[in-house]
């Protein structure tokens, strides 16, 4: 059986596309079988992120109407042979999506898969509510400000009665906090919230700190996901995410300032 | 075509109903006129239908106790569960005998056997958008209530967590619920009806510490606790 995770946040613009297209990469990357779907119908981003639009045929609107079969819809990825897209269709809306036709298709990729990725869209209307319906695992993407945070609690809650985990009283979704755009200088001059802010708000085990970062833009113009960049802060963030995401346990990095060296005091950055 | 001249259409009608437990008239005018004192103007002109069950089979003079509540200003319009021999009784002074649709349940005294207090313990975080209410009961909360979040209680509310939502104790009057929180930082805090908002707390110089909150006259009060 497939391992799915869902990556929500309720507040739209937080790095949900990109946290699921990194996390579903690393995934592959280490050798797991793994496919991650776009569940924002209508607004379809995650195949750009992966790089991948261009090869958009059929899609998952397509695949729960039975229009397509599944293996006509998704998308190899070119870096890793374990890595597969399930597209959204971008002329259709949320309610394409529905529960028998969402659990047929994630049964189907149960047999093939290790791990499910569920890109979710914002909100917490249809779209939001499938992706998060059959999860296993939640991961919960917040940025280091209020409203972000209170809407992160939000989907904690509606994680813990509107699951399908929850309606069945089977043991609870496993919640995690990714911490995303974290900028240790704004937070040191108090104009973001801290990790241990966000973690004793939220109360749930921290994933990854993912730092604010140029890479990622970067990453999403050329999709390339930015865990494929080891170079850069964020794609070493999303390593050590994905890496806790399989139970290791490794110590946080990015979460404090980095020294300027002298140069750069005097030369500016 | 000319609208006939009357009409014939059922409808229903609250009466109050009258029981009558004695067939001594003395002591009905006595018991009657104390309760009219309590309320004069409710009865003045008040259709009723006298319930005879009490009397079985027993005499009474129906016309006496007609006149009675006659000059009292009571209008009769008709008994009910009569005996056949009251009900002839009742014929022969113009009285209805009236069938009882479903009988109202007669509503409980409030004082009588209140339904036992409850507690609700909630072993988790109370998540912004979720809202928690226990009727007649108190709430005790193991984990943090979020922004956003909302716990009602109709008694106390205890929170060993940060209060940082809604909390609305005493929600049905009671004057004597407390709120009890490790770290009050509310949007809202209520008992019986009487909020502060966070400012409120500020000015008390509890925000963000623990407290409890409670009603004392018309003001809410809070005293800090060492917990």
């Amino acid at each position: 059986m497939a391992q799915i995770i869902v990556v929500t946040s309720g507040k739209g613009g937080v790095g949900k596309t990109t946290s699921s297209a990194a996390i579903a990469t690393g995934l592959a990357i280490r050798g797991h079988k793994t496919v991650v779907i776009d569940f924002d119908i209508g607004l379809r981003n995650l195949d750009l992120i992966m790089g991948c639009e261009r090869r958009v045929v059929y899609d998952f609107v397509n695949v729960i109407n039975g229009e397509s079969n599944l293996n006509q819809a998704l998308i190899k990825d070119k870096r890793s042979e374990n890595l597969y897209v399930l597209p959204a269709s971008q002329t259709r809306d949320k309610d394409a999506l529905t529960r028998e036709g969402v659990g047929k298709v994630l049964d189907e990729l149960s047999k093939d898969f290790e791990y499910i990725v569920c890109d979710s869209p914002a909100g917490i209307e249809t779209g939001a509510l499938m992706a998060l319906y059959f999860a296993d695992v939640a991961i919960v993407t917040t940025n280091p400000e209020v409203s972000s945070v209170r809407d992160s609690d939000r989907i904690l809650g509606i994680l813990q009665s509107k699951s399908r985990r929850a309606e069945q009283n089977l043991e609870p979704i496993k919640e995690y906090l990714l911490l995303t755009r974290y900028s240790p200088t704004r937070v040191k001059n108090g104009e973001m919230l801290s990790v241990a802010d966000v973690e004793e708000i939220l109360a749930i085990k921290l994933l990854g700190v993912i730092p604010e970062s140029q890479a990622v833009l970067r990453a999403s113009n050329s999709g390339v996901p930015v865990i494929m960049d080891q170079e850069s802060d964020a794609g070493q963030a999303y390593g050590d995410t994905v890496s806790r995401l399989l139970g290791e346990e490794i110590p946080l990095r990015f979460v404090t300032e980095e020294k300027k060296g002298l140069l750069k005091r005097i030369f500016g950055s | 075509m000319p609208k006939a001249s009357l009409e014939l259409k059922g409808s229903s009608f609250t009466l109050s109903v009258l029981h009558i437990n004695t067939s001594n008239l003395d002591s009905i005018a006595k018991e009657l006129d104390l309760k009219l004192a309590q309320a004069p103007q409710f009865f003045i002109g008040a259709p009723l239908v006298l319930n005879l069950s009490a009397l079985g089979d027993g005499p009474l003079d129906l016309s006496a106790l007609q006149s009675l509540l006659v000059s009292r200003q009571l209008v009769i319009v008709g008994v009910t569960a009569t005996s056949a021999t009251l009900s002839e009784q009742a014929k022969a002074i113009g009285l209805a005998t009236v069938k009882a649709g479903k009988s109202a349940p007669t509503p409980a005294p409030p004082q009588a056997e209140p339904t036992p207090k409850t507690t609700r313990i909630l072993r988790q975080n109370v998540r912004s958008g979720q809202q928690i209410y226990v009727k007649n009961g108190d709430l005790i909360i193991i984990g943090a209530v979020g922004n956003g979040a909302e716990v009602i209680a109709d008694g106390s509310i205890h929170i060993y967590g940060a209060l940082r939502g809604k909390a609305m104790a005493g929600a049905n009057g009671d004057n004597e619920a407390v709120i009890i929180s490790t770290c009050l930082e509310p949007e809202l805090i209520s008992i019986a009806g009487h909020y502060w908002l966070t400012e409120n707390l500020q000015k008390h110089g509890v925000a963000a510490k623990s407290g409890c909150v409670r009603l004392e006259g018309d003001s809410l009060t809070v005293e800090s606790l060492p917990i």
